[in-house]
């Protein structure tokens, strides 16, 4: 290898890593919805796409930064998600039907409602990021001299993977150190068991969907100042998410973490060697790989590890 | 009188094209036949066998390249494309069921769902096979009137109807609903539950890739947005079923009717028509909340509800 071959193959991983921090964050939100309530949230995406909505119409109307809207738009995403969670799905939970896939199609309906009407309220163009640092980057040679390749970081890349890295660490304290936490790890592990135990199983329902929403509208922020913004951008995320789902391992945190990482690594592998509008295929071969000789996931790998000792 | 009903209903579509419809309305009827019969086919899979695939655009897709792909590289009539397509689509329904079936309810939806998104993506980007987004044109269309269109659509779908309906009141057809209503129970009962969705699957992915071939010819132009469209074909196909009735056999002519028939007269409101998805959001979360069985299979209950504004009103 050349020390070129060197630079773009480093280059493509920082890349890849930075991109699968923000996924992590993405993927996280829908574990946690799969795994309390065993549905999937097919309207993640477009729940991500208001997020970044808000945060574009903050910075442009009140100039607030898209970092300092994720203090703004996830409290938003939270109360949007426990509204539908109560007034949409938890009713549908208790309706007789013949098809127990009822829930995840009127997920599908709420998606196409939001991207539909974000279509007409802001119509399809794409909008490119607002902020002005977006083009800034870090350079290797200005810390070190005399390096023998050359490597740049973006600015809003690194500060958007380093807030992700925060939310994250701040989750993982919150599942596993608060009460409030450990109810609905409880409830994912045992729904009856968790009822039991005096766990307020339906109200955990509802904080999960609402912190699902949350985490996806905190990675909408983080996403704006680094990518294209449109109506129907929903879709694909929400395929990103599911992708890391099964990755992950179903319903596991760290699974979707490292998950979220795979992913964004092999993504960007895929936009160098292979051309950049096959990158979402080689999303798909991950995935389908992964189903065949991995069915459980990186968490069953985990487990095992874990197991062994 | 109920026995002969199908008959009676095809002999009537039959003589319609004499009664002398405008261009129009015959367009309209073959997209509402088109649709019925994508409609029955998921049904099949969904409804009766219990497996909900969001990417039923794949078949259709795959159908209607395969007779774009035979006019484009091979200079054939695209008409050979319904036989041959019946070949291609059932290969291509045997490889993905093979990795999509190993996944059970939501996974398998979602597993789908990325199975029509993959091959729009291969589509767009094997240029020198598909001819990209660029699309196929197929220069002479056979014929300028409707009529002969009208006529091959309507005899897929006789033809579909009649063998969905010996399908499920055969064996097969209880093995497919025993899956449906538990996979782990029919599989302890000596049912090989993985060859029977792959049966399901692949039967159900032919019929919707003719309907894929037919629409080839008919419009004379296909591009990968068109037909592996997430929302404009996959989810249209579900919102038929779940708007007529899943698991009967009457559900999708009603969806489709009311679907297609919904979709252009939205389209014809002046400042409305960019809303049509967010019309069909609202229909499909009002429809789960209180039809979940659909028109077709909730009847009696909708009597019921109009019967007691009546009273109230």
């Amino acid at each position: 290898m050349t020390s070129v071959q060197i630079e773009v193959f480093l280059q493509t991983l920082i890349a890849g890593l930075l991109l699968g921090g923000l996924y992590a964050l993405i993927g996280l939100g829908m574990t946690l919805i799969m795994g309390v309530m065993k549905i999937i949230n097919l309207a993640h995406g477009e729940l991500m796409m208001v997020a970044m909505y808000i945060a574009y119409w903050m910075f442009v109307l009140f100039h607030i930064d898209p970092y300092l809207s994720i203090f703004i738009a996830t409290p938003i995403l939270f109360l949007i998600g426990i509204a539908l969670q109560k007034f949409l799905i938890n009713p549908v939970l208790k309706v007789e039907s013949i098809l127990p896939e009822n829930q995840v199609i009127l997920t599908v309906g709420i998606g196409m409602v939001l991207a539909n009407l974000a279509t007409l309220f802001f119509k399809s163009d794409y909008r490119s990021t607002p902020v002005d640092y977006a083009t800034n980057a870090f350079y290797l040679s200005d810390f070190w001299k005399t390096s023998p390749i050359e490597l740049s970081l973006s600015v809003p890349w690194t500060v958007s993977f380093v807030f992700a890295v925060i939310i994250t660490i701040s989750l993982w304290f919150f599942l596993a150190k608060t009460d409030t936490g450990k109810s609905i790890r409880a409830t994912a592990q045992d729904t009856d068991a968790a009822l039991l135990m005096g766990v307020n199983v339906k109200l955990m329902r509802v904080v999960t969907f609402g912190i699902g929403a949350g985490l996806v509208g905190a990675a909408g922020c983080l996403f704006l100042p680094i990518y294209y913004l449109f109506p129907s951008l929903g879709g694909q995320f929400t395929l990103i998410a599911f992708v890391i789902t099964i990755l992950g391992g179903l319903g596991s945190t760290i699974g979707a973490i490292i998950g979220g990482l795979i992913l964004g690594v092999f993504e960007s592998m895929t936009a160098t060697y292979v051309g950049m509008g096959w990158a979402p295929v080689g999303r798909f071969v991950i995935f389908v790989v992964c189903l065949i000789f991995l069915p459980g996931g990186v968490a069953s790998i985990l487990k095992r590890k874990r197991l062994g000792k | 009188m109920k026995r002969y009903l199908p008959l009676i209903i095809l002999a009537i579509l039959a003589v319609l094209p004499v009664i002398g419809l405008s261009t129009y309305m015959m367009h309209i009827l073959i997209l509402v036949i088109m649709w019925s019969v994508i409609g029955m086919s998921w049904n099949l899979l969904g409804g009766y066998c219990g497996q909900v695939s969001f990417g039923h655009a794949a078949y259709f897709g795959v159908g209607a390249y395969t007779a774009g792909v035979l006019y484009s590289k091979f200079d054939l009539s695209p008409w050979w494309g319904l036989p041959l397509c019946v070949v291609v689509v059932a290969l291509f329904s045997l490889v993905l069921g093979f990795i999509v079936l190993r996944l059970r309810g939501p996974f398998f939806a979602l597993a789908t769902l990325a199975s029509g998104e993959v091959m729009r993506i291969t589509a767009e980007n094997w240029v020198d096979f598909t001819g990209g987004t660029m699309g196929i044109l197929i220069q002479r269309r056979t014929w300028v009137e409707k009529t002969w269109y009208f006529y091959i659509i309507l005899i897929i779908a006789a033809l579909t109807f009649f063998m969905i309906k010996k399908l499920v009141e055969s064996k097969l057809g209880y093995y497919f609903v025993a899956i449906r209503e538990d996979q782990d129970a029919a599989e302890s009962l000596g049912i090989n539950t993985t060859l029977y969705k792959t049966i399901a699957l692949c039967i159900s992915g032919v019929i919707t890739g003719i309907a894929g071939a037919f629409y080839t010819n008919y419009m004379g132009y296909i591009d990968p947005h068109v037909v592996f469209a997430l929302h404009d074909i996959s989810i249209i196909t579900i919102m038929i079923v779940m708007v007529g009735g899943v698991a009967t056999f009457w559900g999708p002519y009603v969806g489709a009717l009311i679907m297609v028939l919904l979709a252009e007269y939205i389209r014809s409101i002046p400042g409305l028509g960019a809303a049509h998805q967010t019309f069909f959001g609202i229909l499909l979360i009002v429809i789960i909340i209180f039809l979940p069985n659909g028109i077709v299979g909730d009847f009696q209950k909708l009597k019921r509800l109009v019967g007691l504004r009546r009273a109230s009103g």
